[in-house]
């Protein structure tokens, strides 16, 4: 209806009395003065921003709102819990460590051990073996010695005949007539001189 | 006598400014007359704002999904905005209005967001749809003040840390300012939205020049090319901001209905 009052009165009147005059547009469809404050216009508005803003109220407070905070407290929850489940796994990882150390600790006393252990019998042995050997050393040598006397009296004897028999030659050589038993007397009283 | 000159100069083929032309209120059907219940250019607007909306915040957490789609943590990043700022400028008991603020907050940023379509109407351009918004959040705030304390909501006038004598003079300013919010609160966001649009239809205007003098159309035209760009650069920025401040200067409101005490 405005813009048939313009067209009606267009052309002639003044910008500003059309303005006054209620009228919103002019005969070629522009705008007189600012539409925002054409009051015919008004009533449409409101009515249509109410109806939008029950529309946009209703939607996010039916259906969106609740349905985004129910994923944001889900992830939260999700997250939570994965940390939680993190604690955990560290926890177990830390007791896992802890029997890992244990064990290897447990592992090297038990190789100190057998190491003395084996040291010990290796020590045993080995003592054993040098005595056995000592012994037998001793023996060796005894029967050494043993063998070195009987040749050395073997020895003494043999000097002892040696010497008889040849003051016997010598004697017989010279001329005389020896005596057996004097000789050797003389022979053996000789030696022991 | 103007519109005799704007005939005459669209058939000589000069300029022609409009700018103001984007915001009248056409029936979409028909050529009659704009009553309260016509189908306009702005019921179809705001129903693409509902529908925008509707896009973002329902299709968009649709999926429901722990690990959010695109769409998704928009959607989960707006609630999150303004949930917080209601918590942080209200206050925890400001909580339970929450909806209400985030539909005031979709609606202005929405609205300002479609309106940037080239060709579109931006119905938060009008001083009717913003006043209506201004004086809905007055109203609920002033109400829940009473409600919520009695008279006691009238300390907010009374401010108690100011020495005795100036109390009066201070709470006649304070019940002036209080008065005039719905009128800065509204003309803030339809002056802001309604400037830049004209603003930019009238660097459009100036963009034929280079058909009309092409000596002065080579400077002119490109030059007014670049305006409507950084003009319209300027504009998405302003879209958020205007939203953010209306949305914001509510919940200041909220808090002072909540908490009147200074």
């Amino acid at each position: 209806m405005a813009t048939e009052t313009a067209a009606a009165t267009g052309g002639q009147a003044s910008p500003i009395a059309l303005e006054e005059a209620g009228i919103c547009v002019d005969s070629h469809g522009g705008a007189i003065g600012l539409p925002q404050l054409c009051p015919d216009w008004m009533g449409n508005q409101i009515f249509w921003l109410a109806v939008t803003l029950v529309i946009i109220f209703f939607v996010l407070s039916r259906i969106a709102l609740p349905r985004i905070a129910a994923v944001l407290a889900e992830r939260q929850g999700t997250i939570t819990n994965d940390i939680a489940a993190a604690e955990d796994l560290k926890v177990k990882a830390s007791e896992a460590e802890a029997a890992y150390d244990k064990a290897l600790a447990d592992a090297r006393s038990d190789a100190q051990a057998i190491v003395a252990q084996t040291k010990a019998d290796i020590k045993a042995d080995l003592d054993a073996a040098m005595a056995k050997a000592d012994a037998e050393i001793a023996a060796k040598t005894a029967e050494g010695e043993k063998a070195i006397a009987e040749i050395r009296a073997g020895a003494l004897d043999a000097v002892k005949e040696v010497a008889k028999d040849t003051a016997r030659e010598i004697v017989a050589a010279m001329g005389g007539q020896a005596d057996a038993k004097t000789v050797n007397a003389a022979v053996t009283s000789q030696m022991k001189g | 006598m103007a519109t005799d000159v704007n005939g005459a100069a669209e058939q000589s083929g000069g300029l022609v400014f409009h700018p103001m032309d984007q915001f009248i209120i056409k029936p979409l059907f028909g050529d009659g007359g704009v009553g309260i219940f016509t189908v306009t250019n702005i019921t179809l607007w705001m129903a693409i704002t509902v529908l925008a909306t509707i896009a973002l915040l329902v299709l968009g957490s649709s999926s429901r999904s722990t690990i959010p789609t695109r769409m998704q943590s928009i959607a989960e990043l707006a609630y999150g905005f303004i949930r917080k700022m209601v918590e942080d400028v209200a206050g925890r008991d400001a909580l339970p209005y929450f909806p209400y603020i985030m539909t005031i907050f979709m609606f202005v940023v929405m609205a300002n967001f479609v309106g940037l379509l080239p060709g579109a109407f931006t119905s938060t351009s009008h001083i009717g749809v913003t006043a209506v918004l201004a004086l809905l959040v007055f109203f609920s705030v002033t109400i829940i003040g009473f409600v919520k304390h009695g008279a006691g909501f009238l300390s907010l006038f009374w401010i108690s840390a100011a020495p005795l004598p100036l109390r009066p003079i201070l709470a006649l300013i304070e019940v002036i300012s209080y008065f005039v919010r719905p009128v800065s609160h509204s003309i803030r966001l339809a002056g802001n939205m309604m400037a830049g649009h004209a603003v930019m239809k009238v660097f459009a205007a100036f963009a034929p020049m280079i058909i009309i003098s092409t000596g002065i159309g080579l400077v002119v035209t490109p030059l007014s090319i670049l305006a409507i760009a950084a003009i319209y650069a300027l504009e998405v920025l302003v879209a958020f901001i205007q939203a953010y401040v209306f949305t914001i200067l509510t919940c200041v409101y909220l808090k002072d209905a909540l908490h009147p005490a200074h």
